[in-house]
């Protein structure tokens, strides 16, 4: 069930109103009657997946806290006995035994994620190999990917891995675990939830609040427009110039670029501005994953501001665990004694943020150019971490750092490299993407793009002009939002005025929203991560 | 804690770490930063800073920072 069809909005409004009419201690239980109900219109045998993933989780982390009980127990009833390597070793002992329950559930879950998203490609790579020795190739399985199995394996490992942790107790409910895991507005396309921050108005009594009821009905209508008027109006436009390459070359490669960042931003955000609001209709409270990304005036500032969620999880389930485990300390330690300083400092950072960026690229898709636009992002942020150096003489001898000039320069730089590494995720082909690429460089071609070149892509002046002002109005909606949050900002205007807003975004969905023959409405790109 | 200052201070010298308690919220330290703290603070006090314990609340001043490595002191 797609957040843009009939359907999902009848769906919506009908538990809406089951929602506050029934006795309250039953909302949460209807909210998971209501995922597994939205998650078996992509297919009832998809059910199994997410169900595998739900049991071994519980079952996994049940066990792991009760290892901890007996732990704390023990320690307790042996305070003062046990010296210092006593207990270190004790607890030694529980911790690995805490992993013999976390680790094979971490293996059959991302190894479900891993065969189903990944055997085609890994075949497809052997297949490329046997023909070169001449031996007959393997068929591809073709596996169909389970609705937001990416989204939630690693939602539902998050949880597993912070029980382990001992940051918050397992959770005993079998069903409000599911409901976790399966949350209908977060399913599709994130953001990548912590069960400490979701428990805490998930699974609370929620009585009809109108304010919240109306804030979150505005945020859905935002993300409609952004995806309706912007990213599935552009998208044609993308099409054109990417799926013809022989076609559009130089100066429609820049576009497409251009064109296709505005799309991706708007569709993603719309997807979530649209989940955000169907949390906080209902009463929850669904994290942000974007704080105006494109106004980053770095890489590094980007990723910290774009999928949030996602970042997130790598950094704190992958990236610190790498750079600071046992074993890349010890190399690092031992460049240091063979006095290789400048390697022993930068050892466990390259090496954990190699890895985290293949695994970034990788879980964007099954393909190299998901692979190449990782590693592009992971050498472009080590490149920037050691110029830091030359950065700071510059600013030392030039005081324009914090100048409007400046800062428009730096924001402007990240916009295009980044525009410029998500040509890969346009192309689909690595030697495709760097030819067209060169194309810019080669076809001096710009005027051909203004005398026409424009009208060719599948969208009319009309369908610019929407877009020009819509563009404009995402922009001023971001300039808004830096000083506190939109939304409260229309509340304080006067009613006519905030019902006037929306009626007018309403109206302009109707209007200007991309329907009909020629527009593809049905997918959000990142559902397909 | 003159241990941790100088660990801080080689990384970031501008930085006032004697005042400052938003060292991660403001995003002074970023991961790469962190990371090397650790590293030093493992040859310099020989304890381990394990993964969990890697949050903003341990790392957002130099005080919280002394703290825990005191506290992993004690434990270990």
């Amino acid at each position: 069930m797609l957040f843009t069809s009939y359907r999902f909005i009848a769906f919506l409004l009908v538990l809406f109103f089951v929602y506050y009419l029934i006795p309250k201690h039953f909302q949460w239980k209807l909210l998971l009657v209501a995922s597994y109900l939205f998650y078996a219109f992509a297919g009832p045998k998809y059910l199994i997946y997410i169900l595998a993933t739900t049991l071994s989780t519980y079952c996994a982390s049940l066990r792991i806290d009760r290892i901890q009980s007996v732990q704390a127990g023990y320690l307790k009833e042996n305070k003062g006995k046990l010296d210092r390597k006593e207990r270190k070793a004790y607890k030694a002992q529980m911790k690995k035994k805490q992993r013999q329950w976390m680790i094979p559930c971490m293996v059959f879950n991302f190894g479900i994620l891993a065969v189903l998203k990944y055997a085609d490609f890994t075949i497809g790579n052997l297949n490329g190999l046997l023909r070169v020795f001449h031996v007959a190739e393997l068929p591809l399985p073709g596996f169909l990917l389970p609705l937001g199995i990416s989204f939630y394996t690693f939602q539902t490992m998050g949880y597993l891995i912070d029980v382990y942790r001992g940051k918050y107790p397992c959770e005993r409910n079998i069903g409000k675990l599911a409901l976790f895991i399966s949350f209908f507005p977060q399913l599709i396309q994130g953001p990548i939830s912590r069960f400490d921050d979701l428990k805490e108005t998930m699974f609370s009594e929620h009585p009809l609040d109108l304010r919240n009821v109306s804030f979150g009905l505005e945020r859905i209508l935002w993300g409609y427009f952004k995806k309706l008027v912007v990213a599935d109006k552009l998208l044609v436009a993308v099409n054109a110039i990417v799926k013809n390459p022989g076609q559009y070359e130089g100066a429609y490669v820049l576009a497409g670029m251009f064109f296709y960042a505005i799309t991706l931003y708007a569709d993603f955000t719309g997807g979530i501005d649209v989940a955000i609001g169907v949390g906080q209709v209902l009463g929850i409270r669904i994290q942000e994953n974007f704080i105006r990304p494109y106004f980053s005036r770095s890489i590094a500032e980007y990723w910290r501001r774009w999928h949030i969620s996602l970042g997130a999880w790598f950094r704190e389930y992958l990236f610190y665990p790498i750079s600071v485990s046992r074993p890349v300390l010890d190399s690092s330690r031992r460049c240091k004694k063979r006095g290789q300083g400048w390697l022993s400092r930068r050892l466990p950072i390259y090496v954990s943020s190699v890895i985290v960026w293949f695994v970034t690229g990788i879980w964007h898709g099954a393909a190299w150019n998901f692979i190449v636009w990782g590693l592009l992002n992971c050498l472009v942020i080590l490149i920037s971490e050691e110029c830091k150096p030359l950065y700071e003489k510059f600013h030392k001898r030039f005081s324009v750092k914090d100048t409007f000039w400046y800062r428009l320069f730096e924001v402007a730089r990240t916009f295009w490299l980044m525009s410029f590494l998500r040509t890969l995720d346009c192309y689909r082909d690595v030697g495709t993407t760097f030819r067209m690429v060169g194309t810019i460089f080669t076809e001096w071609n710009i005027g051909e793009l203004f005398r026409g070149g424009l009208m060719q892509l599948g969208l009319s002046v009309a369908d610019y002009g929407v877009l020009a002002v819509a563009v404009l109005l995402l922009l001023a909606v971001s300039l808004t939002g830096r000083t506190g949050s939109v939304r409260e900002k229309l509340a304080a205007r006067p009613v006519a005025f905030r019902y006037a807003a929306c009626f007018a975004m309403f109206t302009a969905i109707l209007i200007f929203g991309a329907y009909g023959a020629g527009y593809d409405a049905s997918q959000f790109i990142y559902s397909q991560f | 804690m003159d241990t941790i200052m100088e660990i801080l201070k080689d990384l970031h010298p501008d930085v006032d770490f004697e005042a400052c308690d938003t060292l991660v919220d403001d995003h002074i330290l970023d991961s790469f930063d962190i990371v090397s703290i650790v590293a030093d603070i493992n040859d310099e006090f020989d304890v381990s800073i394990p993964v969990e314990e890697i949050i903003p609340e341990n790392f957002n001043s130099a005080k919280a920072l002394n703290a825990l490595v005191e506290r992993l002191m004690e434990e270990e």
